[in-house]
């Protein structure tokens, strides 16, 4: 097990150099400059600005700065937010959409678990039907449109829950379940489709033939192998949902990793741009690896040699 | 949602599932389905607004737009930097929050001489830094020689070329001593100001960031005199002179500025602090205003204004802002090279039409370039609307050129649905006047900016908005070679008019002058005005002391919150 730890470390290593080069190079070829503005400025000034930031070395010199930058830990300053290092407004910005992340992920198990299972276990019944159509429903409405709409009924109509902002925990209820809603949809008919093919296998009716309580043959039995799927979708999945969406966060003003992605690519924030995406990848890594193991201990398949 | 909770409540489970046919325990369904409520009922718990608190804890909520790239006064470049900043700092003079005619600020008076060129300022003795420390004369020589200083590399120290000799030292290298730049501190609470030429706006031009004084010590502290970046800014770090005091700085949440105890005039302050918050979504805005989140927002989605007018006409408000909305043609490229094509398009151009019915919100149609009444200046319109004189010029051009019709034109614009739709309606009129055949592309705004500076455009959207009030701030950009122009035009008289108005001291003749570069500009044709910008922005009636100005600027500290009917809706 650590062998196949170490190895899948060090296997990311090159992986995130060439994210890094990619990214780099990526920015820099798309039109425009982090200092450009509608004001224009003489040419001598701009240069003068660039070489604040080393912006006027030769790319490839550059490059190598990044690198060895990048090797000491060093994520250089923000382009955009002057004054601010890449890595502290990653650092305040991440645990905010992991906490969005986290409870979306709470909403989403504890709406698609039960409504998948129940799914499956009244196969084609008026509760499998009325429960996979509004799953249907919730894969289909995207995230802007049922964030205003939840909006709309619990802060205009009812006025419930703030609009937007992230400051208390009523502000953190309607964007969790608007991200929630969407990816439990999701694991409510990964959790059927996964519950379907294992209540039809032997072990299940060697169970029940051995009288197990229905809840038993469900919780001890069934559910670990009817969550494989699920858990498949979930290491990406959580990836997505902890490293922010930019939708969410600019819907409901909320100050997370999203946000500040996506604007660093209109803003040309070089540096901004390089932090997050080593951010995330370093993140989809480590997610990619916690799935695996967590799929080897449910599936004693993938164990073998 | 709520369907998926009803079928998750129903007590009672039918056997139909012949595979499996068991029941599943209530109680497992029963014990998710209660969370749902009970977040509701914790979210249902929320406190009052802040627009419902703010009479009592005199807070200022303010929709700032985008974050600021730098609170700075030396390097910022934005609006919404301005919002922040002149609450931080205060210059020389300060504004009428109606007129925004200069009011002493840090110098309690001044004497002009009469020739124009020479300002003497006296500071007064009660102007203290947030820290304590006395604002001197010698803080404000510190502060320009710093903007100025070509290493900073300050988008907006060219602000300060009026000052006598400024331009030496920013742009040819010269020692500040070497230049002998026309700022002077007599002692410490008398400064001298000699200018290049007698500038009528020059009292009025000191209210613009760029000409703030930043606190020496503090700058010297954080090695900031000509180096970017540096974390003076943060809150902590910053001493102002203003009346608030940075008190809290969230990247993309909130900038939060305090009540400064040491500001001078401390007293005419009624709000205890503002909270800017930087929400880019203008649908986001709206409706944090809609919830009392906020007291104003920064701008209104153009989708919304018809409906906020017919149902919320008190809380939205049109003021007119120092801006025109224009087109620029490139003159080095067919058919835009020939003027009778520059003159058919603006000809063909029916502005009334375009403001009633598409941009809907206020907005005036731009029959010159300088927005009537800018600092008294009201020039003639002469971009008119005339399509049949519009359609003999385009086919006295095609009869010359030898060709049938004009070739396809490329119309290039940064994405907003706002601009799309005023070219859209710009591409029918000119191909039902013309029989052009207009091409819409849109594109990301950085590569606009990049395609509008390398001149890879036929014809392009374009805005300016003044820094000043006073039509130099508008014509200026059309000289030879400068910055803005990108249209390629060139015109000595032009060049000439400006410079004989900006050595004018007599307001009769500057207008002359400026009347003339507008005749030139609807002459020549360079660019296509389309309207005067209208700032649409909603406001809580509990906001007063706030007054429509042409810059949108507007002084905090006659700002106070007074008890009406929120903006509840």
């Amino acid at each position: 097990m650590v062998k196949f730890i170490v190895v899948r470390i060090l296997q990311a290593i090159p992986t995130l150099f060439v994210i890094a080069t990619l990214t780099f190079f990526m920015t820099r070829l798309a039109p425009g400059g982090p200092f450009d503005s509608e004001k224009n400025i003489p040419a001598e000034i701009k240069e003068k600005l660039e070489s604040h930031f080393g912006l006027e070395k030769p790319l490839y010199e550059q490059y190598f700065l990044y690198l060895s930058n990048l090797l000491q830990g060093d994520l250089g300053p923000s382009f955009k937010y002057m004054g601010w290092e890449v890595s502290e407004l990653i650092a305040k910005a991440f645990p905010v959409s992991a906490q969005l992340g986290l409870f979306s992920l709470l909403i989403a198990l504890v709406l698609g678990l039960p409504a998948g299972v129940l799914a499956a276990l009244r196969k084609n019944s008026a509760y499998d039907y009325c429960l996979m159509t509004t799953a249907m429903l919730g894969i289909c409405l995207p995230t802007f449109v049922m964030g205003p709409l939840l909006i709309l009924l619990f802060s205009s109509w009812l006025g419930w829950l703030p609009p937007l902002g992230w400051y208390s925990f009523a502000d953190m209820i309607l964007p969790s379940l608007t991200l929630g809603l969407f990816y439990g949809a999701y694991i409510a008919r990964l959790t059927r489709a996964g519950m379907l093919e294992t209540l039809n296998q032997d072990y299940i009716r060697t169970a029940r033939a051995k009288g197990a309580s229905p809840l038993r043959v469900v919780l001890r039995h069934a559910i670990k192998g009817g969550l494989l799927p699920v858990v498949t979708f979930l290491g990406p999945a959580f990836a997505g949902l902890i490293s922010g969406s930019f939708i969410i966060e600019s819907i409901f003003f909320i100050p997370g990793l999203g946000r500040f992605f996506v604007t660093a690519a209109f803003n040309r924030d070089y540096t901004m741009v390089l932090g997050t995406v080593l951010f995330y990848a370093c993140l989809i890594i480590i997610l990619n690896l916690v799935v695996d193991l967590i799929q080897a201990s449910l599936d004693p398949k993938s164990r073998e040699p | 949602m709520l369907l998926l909770a009803k079928c998750m409540s129903l007590r009672t489970f039918h056997v139909i599932n012949h595979s499996f046919p068991w029941t599943f325990p209530k109680r497992v369904i029963g014990h998710y389905f209660w969370l749902v409520p009970v977040l509701f009922l914790l979210g249902g718990c929320s406190a009052p607004s802040n627009v419902e608190n703010a009479i009592e804890d005199k807070i200022l909520h303010f929709g700032l737009g985008s974050e600021p790239q730098y609170l700075d006064p030396h390097l910022a470049s934005s609006v919404s930097a301005h919002n922040v900043i002149i609450a931080l700092i205060e210059g020389l003079v300060s504004e009428d929050p109606k007129t925004l005619k200069p009011l002493p600020g840090v110098a309690e008076s001044w004497d002009i001489s009469e020739d124009g060129l020479l300002y003497t300022f006296n500071l007064r003795k009660n102007a203290k830094w947030s820290n304590g420390d006395p604002v001197t004369a010698h803080d404000f020589v510190y502060s320009y020689r710093r903007i100025l200083n070509p290493n900073l590399a300050s988008q907006y120290a060219s602000m300060l070329h009026g000052l006598k000799n400024a331009r030496k030292y920013h742009e040819e290298g010269l020692k500040w001593e070497e230049a002998k730049v026309g700022a002077v501190a007599i002692n410490n609470h008398t400064l001298q100001l000699t200018l290049e030429n007698p500038t009528p706006y020059f009292l009025e031009l000191l209210n613009h960031y760029s000409w703030f004084p930043a606190h020496p010590p503090t700058i010297k502290k954080f090695d900031a005199f000509e180096k970017q970046g540096t974390p003076w800014t943060r809150p902590g770090n910053y001493v102002g002179n203003g009346p608030f005091i940075l008190s809290e700085h969230k990247v993309n949440s909130v900038i939060e500025v305090k009540k400064n105890p040491n500001y001078w005039d401390a007293e005419t302050v009624s709000l205890e602090a503002i909270r800017f918050y930087p929400i880019e979504s203008a649908d986001t805005e709206e409706r944090a205003f809609r919830s009392g989140f906020l007291h104003l927002t920064q701008t209104v989605s153009p989708d919304r204004i018809d409906f906020l007018k017919q149902n919320h006409p008190e809380v939205i408000h049109f003021e007119p802002y120092l801006g025109t909305y224009f087109y620029r043609f490139n003159l080095e490229e067919p058919p835009f090279d020939d003027v009778r094509i520059r003159l058919a398009f603006n000809l063909a151009t029916d502005r009334q039409a375009i403001v009633e019915k598409v941009t809907k919100g206020g907005q005036v149609p731009a029959r010159c370039f300088t927005p009537p009444g800018t600092g008294g200046f009201s020039p003639e319109s002469r971009f008119r609307f005339d399509p049949q004189k519009a359609k003999a010029l385009i086919q006295d051009y095609l009869d010359e050129k030898g060709l049938k019709s004009l070739p396809k034109i490329e119309l290039k614009y940064n994405t907003s649905e706002g601009h799309k739709k005023v070219a859209e309606a710009l591409q029918g009129m000119w191909k039902n006047h013309l029989g052009a055949e207009i091409q819409l592309l849109n594109m990301e705004w950085k590569v606009f900016l990049s395609t509008i500076e390398k001149r890879d455009f036929s014809l392009a959207r374009a805005g300016w908005i003044g820094d000043y009030v006073d039509a130099n701030t508008f014509l200026h950009m059309w000289r030879t070679g400068d910055g803005h122009n990108n249209t390629g035009w060139s015109n000595a008289r032009y060049d000439e008019l400006l410079e004989l108005a900006a050595k004018e001291s007599d307001s009769e003749k500057r207008f002359s002058y400026f009347e003339e570069c507008e005749k030139l500009l609807s002459e020549h044709a360079p660019i296509l005005p389309i309207y005067f910008y209208v700032h649409v922005t909603l406001r809580s009636p509990t906001v007063k002391g706030w007054h429509p100005t042409l810059l949108d600027h507007h002084p905090y500290k006659y700002v106070r919150l007074q008890n009406e009917d929120a903006n509840t809706w």
